[in-house]
């Protein structure tokens, strides 16, 4: 892919680094400056988002088609990849931006659709039917009557510090990244503080980890720091492991960079000399791309030996892992990286004492990283303003499930989740109703409907039972159920248990078990099945409190948490599935009862000899007739008869 | 399987910690598409370990394979998303039209399934890949059409 070309502008690029502002530079480096930044440019540039949401959407597909177009009338445009503005719904995006005029946006560029596309741009007219917007700025002439890309309701809420660079910049170009004024930070850090002064600024900017409790950052550096050894290491967990969050791969995909200075940063702070980023193996566009990035930070100097001249030495090593949820847990992900079973130890030792080969170690959560650079540029008072008093900063969010608009979504801390549901992602499609929203993933919680104005904040989601996890909001309307959801979480969890505590091991079993009961239909009749599920049904919330208080790390302490928050807020729905084995939303499917359309049915006898427990009875070419109390609800009459006869109820 | 590859891959980690133990697995996977005893007995000779801790290591991720991929790989996303969207019948789609589930193979080799968390698509879900080929929005009636298709691919060579 077309990259610009590096190390034509290392020095200047440097030196405007060192130097601070951009404001001492000469009239043909800021020149050079503004090409990079694509302020100035001479001839018309291409940029085609090119991320894994992007590519499944057949973004390899249009830009071949661009490249073709482009060489096929012969025309002198620069074209390059992109990261992702966080729109995943409407992929591909593609950005065109002629000399002197401001840079638009189009959604959905399928390959047909890049000639039209094209054609009108170079015309300097805009099909308003493929465009999502422009990006106005000083420099250059807008567009008449075409949205600003800031005012679409899916940005106008949003508050971008993590993701500013994400879909504007080459993720795969330094220059580009130092140019939109990245590396600063790392530079005024490793030259003007002392580790020390940044543990204290990052404590008092209130920093929390975002990855589960929320436990401030600052205070955790400091106790690594002040632990005495001689080697100190820091783990950056940019490994989801849940599955719905995509916004870490994402990130790694489109602004590379960012993370690589955020981890020069917090190294420095802790005294550490090596830092490890730990991923998951699928992301491998972002491994790419994060390996990419760091050999060129090395080639600049900003990793290394003795990062300019400061005394301070850095290696960031990449590690994939190799598929394990439990892994999100620190000691586990440390033994992991050791080259052990993924399996979490007791603690205390802490791992800021004893982590990564019995050294300090400080394990942040990737978003977590990803603020200090704000931090540092802003300061921790002008950082403080955003959020709530106790939370501060923004939140990214991968929104998904059930909504109009999925994707990317930062807000500051505070928002309520029904502006990010409502406003950010245009609520559900068809105008249908909200059920339940899943925050956190598998060990996370879900919200109503009426609890939708809670503000995102460590202790009000709490509160509701919730944690803030992973950050994946997964949006539900009434299609879909919330006993099938728990028992997609609990068979996750089920199966990512480590084995090492017997309340995590047996107890998550024990939990699916009892929820594939309540999820089907009873086998026999006879009075000891009967009481079995009853003794699950009953013991079923008691069960989970004593997971919940007894399981050895995070995992199984939060495996109870789809139960618990679910069982209050929809008993209606557990109650219905119990008492009347009725599913409202058609889901669970052992639970539906079939009937025969007498109109419909021909007798053509094949669901009769399909059925397998001989439930359907009728002679041929006459009408069928289930008897429902053999019938064992697996639906394959439902999916054999060609007539649409049968009826699920 | 040669002996001369998985030295290859050996020789890229010169030093003998167990902290490359997780890395030079996968590298075998990559090359071969899954890991075999021999392998897996080389990389104890060479790392200093029993076979069986390796053994312990590998089945505990769950992106170790033990068996050969089939020549269509097909890879189905289970994310939350695409649950909520109906993934859980496309699952069992799929073991109807082949006989197969998560991390198994088709007796002729045609066929091979593995279930990922998340593909990092999640508005467009369900998602499924076969190889290197990506659908969205994916039915059950689809699914069918393109396992059918694959199979006419197969059939034809």
């Amino acid at each position: 892919m077309a990259t610009l070309k590096e190390d034509t502008n290392k020095d200047m690029l440097i030196q405007a680094l060192l130097e601070g502002e951009i404001g001492e530079l000469d009239h043909k480096d800021r020149e050079t400056l503004a090409r990079i930044k694509c302020d100035k440019i001479t001839r018309p540039l291409i940029a085609l988002s090119y991320n894994t949401a992007s590519i499944i959407a057949g973004a390899d597909k249009t830009y071949n088609a661009i490249r073709n177009y482009l060489e096929e009338r012969d025309i002198d445009a620069f074209l390059k990849t992109i990261g992702s503005l966080g729109l995943t719904t409407i992929e591909p995006l593609m950005d065109v931006q002629l000399p002197g005029k401001a840079r638009v946006t189009f959604s959905r560029v399928y390959p047909e659709r890049v000639s039209d596309i094209l054609d009108a741009v170079f015309n300097n007219f805009i099909s308003e039917e493929y465009v999502l917007g422009q990006h106005p700025n000083d420099l250059h002439e807008p567009w008449e009557s075409i949205p600003r890309i800031d005012e679409l309701s899916f940005f106008q809420s949003q508050q971008r510090y993590i993701l500013k660079n994400c879909g504007r910049i080459a993720p795969e170009s330094i220059d580009e990244y130092i140019a939109h004024g990245g590396y600063r930070s790392f530079l005024m850090s490793i030259r003007n503080h002392t580790p020390e002064e940044l543990c204290d600024l990052v404590e008092e900017s209130r920093l929390r980890g975002r990855g589960g409790e929320g436990y401030p950052t600052g205070k955790k550096w400091k106790n690594t720091l002040n632990a005495p050894a001689d080697k100190r290491f820091l783990i950056c967990n940019a490994g989801e492991s849940d599955p719905g969050a995509f916004m870490e791969r994402m990130i790694m995909e489109s602004d590379p960079h960012s993370l690589v200075e955020s981890l020069g940063i917090a190294s420095y702070a802790i005294g550490a000399q090596k830092a490890y980023i730990y991923l998951e193996s699928e992301y491998e566009m972002a491994s790419r791309r994060l390996q990419k990035a760091i050999d060129q930070a090395r080639h600049y100097g900003l990793l290394g030996h003795d990062i300019f001249s400061s005394g301070f030495n850095l290696n960031i090593q990449l590690h994939q892992g190799a598929g394990a949820y439990v892994c999100g847990e620190e000691t586990a992900l440390i033994a992991s990286l050791e080259g052990k079973r993924g399996m979490p130890r007791p603690k205390p030792p802490y791992p800021s004492h004893k982590g990564l080969h019995n050294n300090p170690t400080v394990v942040n959560n990737m978003e977590t990283l990803l603020n200090v650079p704000v931090i540092v540029r802003h300061g921790p008072a002008w950082y403080k303003q955003t959020g709530t008093v106790k939370s501060s900063g923004t939140k990214v969010f991968s929104l998904s499930g059930k909504i109009e608009r999925s994707g990317l979504v930062e807000v500051p801390m505070g928002t309520s989740l029904r502006e990010v549901v409502y406003k950010i992602g245009g609520g559900l499609p068809d105008n249908k109703e909200l059920k339940g929203l899943l925050i956190g993933g598998p060990a996370g919680g879900a919200l109503t409907y009426e609890n939708l104005d809670t503000p995102i904040d460590y202790e009000e989601l709490k509160d509701k039972g919730c944690t803030l996890g992973s950050g994946a909001v997964v949006v539900m309307d009434e299609e879909g159920c919330i006993l099938d959801t728990v028992k997609y979480y609990m068979h996750l969890l089920k199966k990512e248990s480590c084995g090492k505590c017997i309340p995590c091991r047996e107890g998550t079993r024990r939990m699916y078990e009892i929820l594939e009961n309540i999820t089907q239909r009873p086998q026999e009749e006879n009075g000891t099945f009967t009481l079995q599920r009853f003794k699950g049904v009953i013991n079923l919330e008691k069960l989970a409190y004593v997971v919940r208080d007894t399981s050895l790390c995070g995992l199984g302490q939060r495996a109870a948490n789809p139960i618990l928050s679910t069982i209050s807020a929809f008993r209606e729905e557990y109650e219905e599935h119990i008492f009347e084995r009725r599913c409202r939303a058609g889901v669970c499917q052992e639970l539906s009862t079939f009937y025969i359309d007498v109109d419909k049915c021909t007798g053509c006898t094949i669901c009769a000899q399909k059925c397998p427990t001989g439930a359907i009875v009728g002679s041929t070419k006459k009408p069928h007739f289930i008897v429902q109390e053999r019938c064992i609800g697996c639906g394959i009459c439902y999916e054999s008869c060609k007539f649409g006869a049968i009826v699920r109820k | 399987m040669d002996k001369d590859k998985i030295k290859k891959i050996l020789e890229r980690y010169p030093f003998v910690e167990r902290e490359n133990l997780i890395p030079i697995l996968q590298d075998i996977q990559y090359e071969y598409g899954y890991l075999t005893e021999e392998a897996i007995k080389e990389v104890g000779n060479y790392l200093k370990l029993p076979s069986s801790k390796i053994y312990s290591v590998a089945t505990f991720y769950s992106k170790f394979r033990f068996r050969p991929k089939g020549r269509f790989h097909i890879r189905l996303c289970r994310g939350t998303s695409c649950q909520i969207k109906g993934a859980a019948n496309l699952e069992k789609k799929v073991y109807k039209l082949l006989n197969i589930e998560n991390g198994e193979t088709t007796g002729e080799g045609m066929f091979s399934l593995e279930l990922v968390a998340c593909m990092g698509a999640c508005g467009l879900g369900p998602v499924m890949a076969v190889n290197e080929e990506y659908y969205t929005e994916i039915t059950e009636d689809r699914l069918e059409e393109i396992v059918k298709g694959y199979k006419e691919i197969e059939d034809y060579i």
